[in-house]
């Protein structure tokens, strides 16, 4: 492939189009030694990362200084992974990567993430910083639950925790705009309020017992006419024909915010006041009252998001389960340069990389011990890579994080 | 100030130049200095006694039971008197050994911040520090004499913090990172690390015979290495030394902040990095050693949990730890000030233990009032985020006496 992208005429050759390639090189050097191709022999992914990193020397010389040192890295990473899957057993490989059910996992960890990053994306959007996602899905996680075991009904459930995720929304909000608070500060409050209060209301309403069992549950959408399909039939259905209701609604959230935020009139004025408040306040837009609203819907997406967490999967609730996903969302939204279908994407990788840890631990816990445990830190390994390798490429809102003053 | 509604009043001019974090907060502790953060204390433990009052308890009889669960009745008991070993005696103590490592996750929080940085990573860094003083403390055999042993543990423990906390440092320097998703994401790294170094089959899981299901270390006691008893009963978690370490660390910090050119530069980098730079100081090299020292400070805390009283550490310790983020509201409500965060370590130690161990469970569930420490922790960080609220009523009353200090500096 590189070779490809190297030989063509002189006009398509850019040094940063060397360097994409040699990113691809590498990620294909790990790709062929894994099942369905399963090369055993490791020449073949040599070769390749060979091409990434020798891609990747040739962009950094050229100045594309990150896109080359993303070819390189991904290069020794895309060997040693192909080295150590050629070194596995096939059985073990075939649990990790059986690809329908990887990328249907993927989902299931990415769909809290979809949802918290698109709330994260309206909040910054319009001026204000919000580190309190993490706290917004950790309520709505709690009371999404409470209200599914009160009222027997996912949907009331679902519903009652985004209120409550939207509640913080408002405190929060109250804090930036009103009284002009920091607003990295007043998310970090929200993050301890969060757990504080779904820890009391957890103790307060199920004491030392758990959840009971049974909650209603956020059913999945059967898709049976995928597998009809020929050749692909059953990596459709395995992939997209069993995924959870939530899921489905996650993507058109993302399709929904990605047209609110750039082809609505709202969107356009929630825009402005994020990015010129003063200009917005002259001609006649609400600051106050975008912020308003971009913050209180941040806080509801992010508890829909944290409703999937408990009543979609684990139908169970235990304190500070989001373990850090809200500021994982919080890093799609600046990979993903504040754009919903961008976030949607880290959302996808970072879930992807949750669930490849999970079936890495399952697969190889008796052959390697612990690895189970080690491998929890992919995703959190991953978001710091590539938060370190997307800022200064991705621009935030002009005055996000800033208060405003109204004259 | 009681003249009613915001809008008949003068419109501030846009407030005053701080950008960063720090610099606003210093701009808020100018305008109102020890007020604001002992009324913001005040109004968060009012909130958590409208929660308590919520549960159905009596909120004055659920903080007398804190309070005397938190030794503090010691003080009219035997204020002085340090032989007299019973349950307020007792109870101090904790309160004193939870506030010596509140004071250390504190500074891990202050320093950074006054470089403008907020350094909410203080877990991981902590984390990180435990490994590294449970490994030399306990894995290293009698390598080395215990005295000596003991202070290469705590050194080793806080370069363990600082390193993990110079990543932040170093990510923020070079491609400017934000400190706050990258601390996160070391805690959690820190979190499974450390999880799978104690937990089964890991390297420092201990080697007991009949205990090799447990997910928990080795003993630093067992192997001689540890600080010594200052006051109560060895066997009883007593008070260590560590103390004055705790306490040193508060002078330094002071000193450091305060008297050297390293000190200057961090402020300086704090108030405006901009300006800083123009006046020919490295802002990379700050933020980096800012951070470096910020999780020395978290790793010292590590060093004196392990050696002074836990001696070892499990899965489920660094499962339930929190010190990492009691340092964030200690900081804050100490203003990052050396002396504030020592008496903010003080409250939120009592705060801690007597809100779980040393509080009667006939007063107040222990398990409802942990959580409630929690929520008091987070009313006491929103209210601190908001007191340029304080600052603009300040401003105002400065106006209308025509004090142009404030609002004419800088501007």
């Amino acid at each position: 492939m590189t070779s490809l992208a190297e030989n063509v005429g002189v006009s398509l050759v850019t040094p940063k189009r060397v360097g994409i390639a040699g990113i691809v090189a590498g990620m294909v050097a790990f790709w062929v030694a894994l099942p369905p191709i399963h090369v055993r022999n490791v020449v073949v992914p040599v070769v390749l990362a060979a091409l990434a990193v020798a891609a990747g020397v040739y962009a950094t010389r050229a100045h594309e200084v990150r896109v080359g040192w993303g070819a390189i890295v991904i290069g020794f990473l895309g060997l040693g992974g192909a080295y150590l899957a050629t070194r596995s057993n096939m059985e073990s490989l075939e649990i990790v990567f059986t690809w329908s059910t990887l990328i249907a996992s993927m989902f299931v960890f990415a769909c809290p993430l979809m949802f918290a990053a698109v709330g994260g994306i309206f909040s910054e959007r319009s001026g204000v910083v919000n580190i309190g996602l993490e706290g917004m899905m950790l309520m709505g996680a709690f009371w999404a639950i409470w209200g599914a075991d009160r009222t027997g009904n996912w949907v009331t459930g679902v519903l009652v925790g985004m209120a409550a995720g939207g509640l913080l929304g408002v405190l929060h909000a109250f804090f930036s705009v009103h009284l002009r608070a920091d607003q990295i500060i007043g998310g970090t409050a929200i993050n301890l309020l969060a757990i504080g209060v779904t820890g009391y209301a957890f103790v307060q309403f199920y004491g030392t017992e758990n959840i009971p069992a049974g909650v209603s549950q956020i059913p999945r959408l059967q898709m049976r006419f995928l597998e009809e399909i020929p050749i692909v039939g059953d990596f459709l259905y395995g992939a997209f024909g069993r995924l959870s209701v939530m899921i489905w609604i996650g993507f058109i959230v993302v399709i929904v915010a990605h047209v609110v935020l750039f082809k609505t009139p709202l969107g356009l004025r929630l825009r402005s006041t994020g990015e010129h408040p003063r200009a917005a306040d002259t001609v006649g837009i609400s600051v106050y009252g975008m912020r308003y609203f971009g913050v209180t819907l941040s806080g509801v997406l992010a508890g829909a998001g944290g409703a999937f967490l408990s009543v979609g999967v684990i139908s169970s609730f235990n304190e500070n389960m989001t373990a850090g996903r809200g500021f994982i969302a919080l890093a799609a939204v600046i990979a993903g340069n504040w754009r919903p279908f961008g976030s949607f994407f880290f959302a996808c990788l970072f879930g992807f990389s949750t669930a490849l840890a999970f079936r890495l631990g399952d697969a190889y816990r008796d052959s390697v011990a612990g690895l189970d445990v080690l491998a929890q830190m992919l995703p959190y390994v991953l978001t710091l890579i590539i938060v370190a390798g997307v800022i200064g490429k991705s621009i935030p809102p002009a005055a996000a994080g800033k208060p405003y003053t109204k004259q | 100030m009681t003249e009613g509604p915001e809008r008949q009043v003068p419109p501030l001019e846009d407030p005053p130049a701080p950008t960063t974090t720090a610099g606003r907060l210093h701009v808020a502790q100018r305008a109102g200095g020890i007020v604001p953060p002992v009324l913001t204390a005040i109004f968060a433990f009012l909130m958590g006694g409208l929660v308590i009052l919520a549960s159905g308890a009596n909120p004055i009889d659920a903080y007398l039971g804190i309070l005397e669960g938190a030794g503090i009745n010691w003080f009219w008991d035997h204020l002085g008197n340090t032989d007299v070993i019973d349950l307020s005696t007792f109870n101090f103590t904790q309160t004193l050994l939870r506030a010596t490592t509140f004071a250390l996750t504190g500074l891990a929080v202050a320093f950074a911040f006054r470089c403008g940085l907020f350094n909410i990573g203080g877990q991981g860094q902590y984390t990180m520090g435990v490994v590294v003083g449970v490994w030399v403390g306990a894995y290293w055999g009698d390598a080395l004499p215990s005295g000596l042993h003991v202070v290469v543990g705590i050194v080793l423990a806080g370069v363990a913090g600082a390193l993990w906390a110079g990543i932040a440092g170093i990510l923020k320097a070079t491609v400017g990172a934000h400190e706050v998703i990258t601390t996160i994401m070391l805690n959690w790294i820190a979190f499974w690390f450390a999880s799978y170094c104690f937990g089964q089959g890991g390297p420092l899981q201990n080697r007991n015979v009949g205990q090799e299901s447990v997910p928990i270390s080795d003993s630093v006691y067992d192997n001689g290495v540890f600080i010594p008893v200052l006051w109560g009963d060895e066997g009883l978690q007593a008070l260590h030394y560590g103390i004055f370490l705790a306490i040193a660390s508060l002078i330094a910090f002071y000193l450091v902040i305060n008297r050297t050119t390293l000190g200057y530069e961090v402020r300086a980098v704090g108030f405006n990095p901009d300006a800083a730079a123009y006046g020919g100081i490295s802002v990379k090299k700050n933020f980096f050693l800012a951070m470096a020292i910020s999780g020395l400070f978290a790793g010292l805390a590590a060093a004196v949990d392990i050696y002074g009283w836990k001696y070892s550490a499990g899965v489920l310790d660094i499962q339930a730890s929190t010190v990492g983020f009691v340092g964030i509201a200690v900081a804050l409500l100490g203003r990052s000030t050396a002396i504030g965060v020592g008496l903010a370590a003080f409250v939120f130690g009592a705060l801690d233990y007597g809100t779980t161990r040393g509080l009667d469970p006939e007063v107040f569930d222990p398990t409802l009032a942990g959580n409630l420490s929690l929520m008091i922790q987070g009313l006491v960080v929103l209210f601190v985020g908001a007191d340029l609220l304080i600052l603009y009523l300040w401003n105002l009353r400065r106006k209308r006496f025509a004090s142009p200090r404030l609002s004419g500096k800088g501007v």
